[in-house]
């Protein structure tokens, strides 16, 4: 094993492996998956495993035709195909998700040398992409609305767009909003991010970094805490996408700044900019100053001085 | 600098120094007008003229111009070029002209047209400057034409207005934005590295590793 340690000595080693890692997190999303499936509808679950089988499917031949060993096994492919999916709404076609995980499979990822080496959270690129590529159809809602015990839906816009009509707190907390189809119930997300803090996968800093920099701007700048915190991708971007090891920073210090940063620049984007929602943006620009952050708050081995000799 | 042939001067400029993909000169404009293929030719085209006459003048007059004001002196011939190339395209391709926009007088400023005058006509002769000129025009030429019709294609889905992918195919226009630019320059970059025999010795760090070491002016004075 050739691992990079940054952090400082002692050093305890552990059961867990990167797949054991990954199988936590596909577990952890388990409950979005089945709360997107019933709120959207199969069509929400076809398009999960289309993403999931060909993300699998492009980390398989790209390292087959560039004769690599196999790393399909290490189940992080199936973790970005989830996650890209949660991010692409119900009514995208089939064969867009598919550009969308090519590109965070084999350009995001693979290119720059395959897990770990990443220097942007694949996911979110995908996405990205897709967003300034196909934008009709990436920003197409419907809403879900409950008539007679039944879930239907209609076209709709997302309650951060201009002048949409906001739901309840409780609709937006069991998930009935406009949005992407993953990142709407913010019950089945945050029970798979507390199962992800009691298994120690994740620590809770960043997340609660991100929702606390949104509550304090939203209350500074008069608009609603609660529904800025459950509107949009916030929910999903901080517990899943704010934690991803590769692209965020390793000491806790760190993760404290980027969840801030994170939180500030989406609530900037959602207040000033040309976009509705800016999550996505917000995790990307923090992704590429972890490297900076990492740099800055570099732990000191025990009995070091700080700011000794380098 | 060893001596070599004017046939393989020529070449150089077309592969293995290729000035945009492998001394990564000129980006701004690489990244600006490629959005189409003809608009990569159109640029091309008229940068391989200024840089050809422009090595021609300036390898002429290497020993007259004095060393302390040699840039203005560049400055003022290759702008005099692109003055003439101007009116040129405006009189026989004014859509050309319309497209490609500010970025034509821009060649004035274009790294590679001064980085060619400062690197090899300054210190080559005549007849090998024209080729160097020529040889880097083509090459400049290639890779634009090259990066335009992988944008122009997946960007808009047709080809000098020839619809290559069905309409009902809605193309990514996330290839005729800068963003889409940058992903194919860096694809197109990583290619030539990995197929090149010359591969970028990695180990050398610091100017020594720079392509364009020689006509930076910080390499003297020890780094970036």
């Amino acid at each position: 094993m050739n691992k990079l340690i940054v952090q400082a000595s002692p050093h305890i080693r552990g059961p867990k492996s990167t797949s054991s890692v990954m199988r936590d997190v596909i577990i952890a999303l388990v409950p979005a998956i089945i709360a997107s499936s019933i709120i959207f509808g199969l069509q929400a679950l076809l398009l999960i495993c289309v993403c999931i089988i060909s993300s699998v499917l492009f980390e398989f031949l790209y390292r087959k035709i560039t004769k690599q060993d196999n790393t399909i096994g290490d189940l992080s492919a199936v973790v970005t195909g989830i996650l890209l999916a949660f991010n692409l709404p119900v009514t995208l076609p089939i064969w867009m998700a598919v550009i969308g995980c090519f590109v965070a499979i084999v350009i995001v990822k693979q290119l720059f040398g395959g897990i770990g080496q990443n220097f942007a959270n694949p996911a979110i690129m995908g996405r990205i992409v897709l967003l300034a590529s196909f934008a009709t159809p990436m920003t197409s809602w419907v809403l879900p609305s409950v008539e007679g015990g039944k879930i239907s839906l209609v076209a709709g816009a997302t309650p951060l767009a201009d002048g949409a009509q906001i739901p309840s707190y409780l609709d937006m907390f069991l998930g009935l909003r406009g949005g992407c189809l993953g990142e709407t119930c913010v019950l089945a997300l945050l029970i798979g991010g507390i199962y992800l803090v009691a298994r120690k996968i994740i620590t809770p800093t960043a997340p609660l970094a991100f929702f606390a920099t949104v509550v304090v701007f939203s209350l500074f700048t008069n608009q609603d805490p609660i529904m800025q915190l459950m509107s949009g991708g916030v929910m999903l971007g901080a517990i899943f996408m704010a934690t991803d090891y590769t692209t965020t920073p390793t000491t806790e210090l760190g993760k404290l700044i980027f969840g801030i940063g994170c939180g500030f620049i989406t609530m900037m984007i959602r207040g000033y900019g040309a976009y509705p929602e800016g999550v996505s943006f917000a995790i990307l620009l923090m992704n590429i100053l972890t490297p900076h952050i990492d740099n800055l708050t570099r732990t000191v081995p025990f009995g070091a001085k700080k700011g000794g000799k380098k | 600098m060893e001596k070599k042939s004017n046939l393989q001067v020529l070449l150089n400029g077309i592969i293995k120094e290729n000035p945009t993909l492998v001394l990564i000169l000129g980006t701004c404009p690489t990244l600006a007008v490629t959005t189409s293929a003809q608009n990569g030719i159109g640029m091309g085209i008229a940068t391989l003229f200024v840089l050809t006459c422009s090595n021609f003048v300036i390898s002429l007059l290497k020993r007259v111009i004095s060393d302390k004001i040699r840039i203005p002196a560049y400055i003022v011939i290759i702008a005099g070029f692109v003055t003439v190339v101007q009116l040129l395209i405006q009189a026989f391709a004014p859509e050309i002209d319309k497209s490609l926009g500010v970025f034509l007088p821009l060649i004035t400023v274009n790294c590679i047209v001064l980085g060619r005058a400062e690197m090899f006509a300054s210190k080559n002769k005549i007849s090998a400057s024209v080729m160097d000129g020529i040889g880097m025009g083509i090459g400049f030429t290639l890779a634009l034409f090259c990066m335009g019709t992988i944008r122009e294609i997946l960007g808009t889905g047709a080809y000098f207005g020839i619809q290559l992918i069905p309409q009902a195919i809605e193309p990514m226009a996330i290839f005729k934005l800068a963003p889409g630019g940058f992903f194919v320059f860096g694809i197109l970059i990583a290619c030539v590295n990995k197929f090149s025999k010359n591969k970028p010795a990695k180990k050398r760090n610091g100017c020594a590793g720079c392509p364009s070491a020689a006509a930076c002016a910080k390499a003297s004075e020890g780094g970036c």
